[in-house]
């Protein structure tokens, strides 16, 4: 099982970079997580995310980094199958599980819930 | 009358009738709990929304201090209150339910002194029997506005603050018993270039410094002529940086004489960073907590700056820097009389 | 970037923001990431964990598994969000909370179940990516830029 361990070394590993971009960087949350989305769509233009993920599996996919990788990945692969085009329907293919859910179960939660304070 | 640059002296000595201070549950379990005339168990008083809670609160400090006075709502000539929101619907709306004439003002923290100075102007010169002045805040409402959303999940540094939900009003007379009102030293808006919406303090003790420095040089007094001096909200880190910076400039006022509001607000073992801020943190300390001590006969003569950090959520997107400002009042008890 | 912000300050300005840093308390750098580091490597492993069991009892494959394991964290994450919790958990967390995709369904969940008090369509829909648009925006455009550079180059003849 030490595809445990490494998820939780590599994911961590991400989350500190972020961390030390708050603290030490002062960015600003959303500066820092645009920043993480555009690293990860470009490490997955050069190819090098997915052996990312196949090493650390969760600890590689969980991370906001993922999703940049995820919409190169969808756009590359339409683009090869429909052409140039590709780009624009594909970019959302392999990334509309989160997206999706993150707005049905967000809108949901204001359904339900009132804000603590 | 205006002393020096930018005091005014009221020499009729305008008198706080009535004052009153409102908590939330925070508060009820901060220091000064005690001081507050109403603590309530959660911060909605029964409305669906922050915004309206929080007119809920300042409507509800407005009453008890006129109920405190012996008066009732027709009897108040003027009603001066500001408060966070935009364009001020606190106050707005309060004034609506009370039906004073009223102005609106924006001072952003620092609206409980600027109230204040200008209601005891007011009265002083005659130009009303009497007047109310009042103000807001409400942490869930300003989070919204100025930060984030109050679920979400931001990690707070320590230089943050944390904004007081509650109210004050105070009622002023021209003639009764109570603290009085004896001089106003406003201040001006001073922009030492810091941005960080997460250090109010250490932005706002400049100004803080400035209009001390203002209120001693006008008036040709120092610190020794106050039994305590407390500044509105700047929190453990703005107090400590402003009482550098006023001994660098040559005025040193002893620490257990110089306080600030945001810090005794709250207890050493609440989450709450740097202190409390907000509008409501200087109004409930002073009208709650000072000036009971005031009638109690502990404090004669006291100086209370409020400061406020007028930025906006979209100033500080556009780079701009927080640009702060500082009101002081000060008020004594008088001999014989009280 | 600090530089050219502080030519534009006068020396009072520079010297006074030199004077406030000397006493700002620092952030706790090393606890923070020590905190970021253990949180965020919690989460990534509970979902490993998940994706072992979509995988396992319910015949998904290496690639599949990663959708279902992104939506619970997300209603793991919305249901933490909603009950209060979730704040609480971050400020200790910090990036370890934020970076995860938990973050981004936090920042939805926080700012619909804040907004509506405006109302459903205004308030709860207009509001909802008010702190995940940016994210949104930016992996979007900045992957349009590199699968465009990378047909591209392939294109010219040659990676």
């Amino acid at each position: 099982m030490e595809k445990f361990l490494f998820a939780f070394l590599v994911g961590g590993a991400i989350c500190v970079i972020g961390q030390i971009m708050m603290d030490v960087f002062r960015l600003t949350p959303a500066h820092t997580m645009s920043t993480l989305v555009v690293v990860g769509a470009i490490l997955g233009g050069l190819g090098l995310y997915e052996p990312l993920v196949k090493f650390a599996g969760a600890g590689a996919s969980v991370p906001i980094s993922s999703f940049g990788n995820s919409l190169v990945k969808g756009a590359l692969s339409e683009a090869e199958k429909t052409g140039i085009v590709g780009v624009l329907t594909g970019i959302f293919e392999v990334t509309s599980a989160g997206i999706s859910a993150a707005i049905i179960f967000g809108f949901m939660g204001s359904l339900l819930f009132k804000p603590k304070g | 009358m205006i002393q020096g640059h930018q005091t005014w002296v009221f020499n009729s000595k305008p008198v706080i009738l009535a004052s009153s201070a409102v908590g939330g549950p925070f508060e009820a379990q901060g220091a000064l709990a005690e001081d507050f005339d109403v603590l309530h168990g959660d911060i909605w008083l029964g409305e669906d929304s922050f915004e309206k809670a929080e007119k809920k609160f300042l409507e509800q400090a407005c009453e008890i201090a006129i109920h405190k006075a012996g008066m009732k709502k027709e009897d108040v000539q003027f009603f001066l209150s500001g408060d966070l929101m935009n364009q001020i619907i606190s106050s707005s709306f309060a004034a609506r339910t009370l039906g004073v004439p009223y102005l609106g003002l924006f001072g952003a923290c620092s609206s409980a002194m600027e109230g204040l100075a200008l209601a005891a102007l007011i009265v002083d010169s005659k130009a009303a029997q009497n007047a109310l002045a009042g103000t807001s805040s409400h942490n869930g409402s300003v989070e919204k506005q100025f930060r984030y959303p109050t679920e979400y999940g931001s990690q707070k540094p320590p230089t943050a603050q944390w904004t007081v939900t509650g109210a004050g009003a105070a009622l002023l007379a021209q003639e009764g018993e109570g603290p009085r009102v004896t001089s106003a030293t406003i201040g001006r808006v001073i922009d030492m270039g810091l941005s960080d919406p997460y250090n109010m303090g250490g932005a706002m003790a400049p100004a803080a410094v400035d209009t001390i420095q203002a209120h001693f040089r006008d008036l040709n007094i120092d610190h020794s002529y106050y039994d305590m001096i407390a500044t509105g909200d700047l929190g453990r880190v703005g107090h400590q940086i402003a009482a550098d910076l006023l001994a660098k400039h040559g005025v040193k006022i002893p620490a257990k004489k110089f306080t600030d509001c945001g810090i005794l607000i709250y207890k050493k073992n609440q989450p709450v960073m740097a202190g409390g801020s907000g509008c409501a943190c200087c109004a409930t300390v002073t009208y709650g907590h000072f000036f009971k001590r005031m009638r109690k006969g502990e404090l004669k003569r006291i100086l209370i700056v409020a400061t406020g950090a007028l930025m906006s959520p979209l100033s500080y997107q556009q780079k701009e820097s927080i640009p702060c400002i500082a009101h002081a009042v000060s008020f004594e008890m008088l001999e014989g009389r009280n | 970037m600090s530089n050219k912000k502080k030519k534009k300050l006068t020396p009072t300005q520079q010297k006074y923001q030199r004077f406030a840093k000397d006493r700002e308390p620092k952030r706790p750098v090393l606890s923070n990431v020590i905190r970021a580091f253990i949180a965020g490597g919690i989460i990534c492993t509970i979902g490993q964990g998940l994706q072992w069991m979509f995988m396992t009892y319910f015949n998904f494959t290496e690639v599949t598994a990663g959708n279902p394991t992104v939506a619970v964290l997300i209603i793991i994450s919305v249901l933490l969000t909603g009950f209060g919790v979730y704040d609480h958990i971050a400020q200790w967390g910090g990036a370890g909370t934020a970076v995860p995709v938990t973050g981004f369904a936090n920042t939805v969940a926080s700012a619909s179940i804040e907004h509506r008090t405006e109302g459903y369509v205004l308030g709860v829909g207009g509001n909802m990516f008010k702190l995940a648009g940016p994210v949104i925006t930016y992996g979007v455009f900045s992957a349009f830029v590199v699968a465009i550079v990378k047909i591209a180059i392939k294109a010219l003849g040659g990676m």
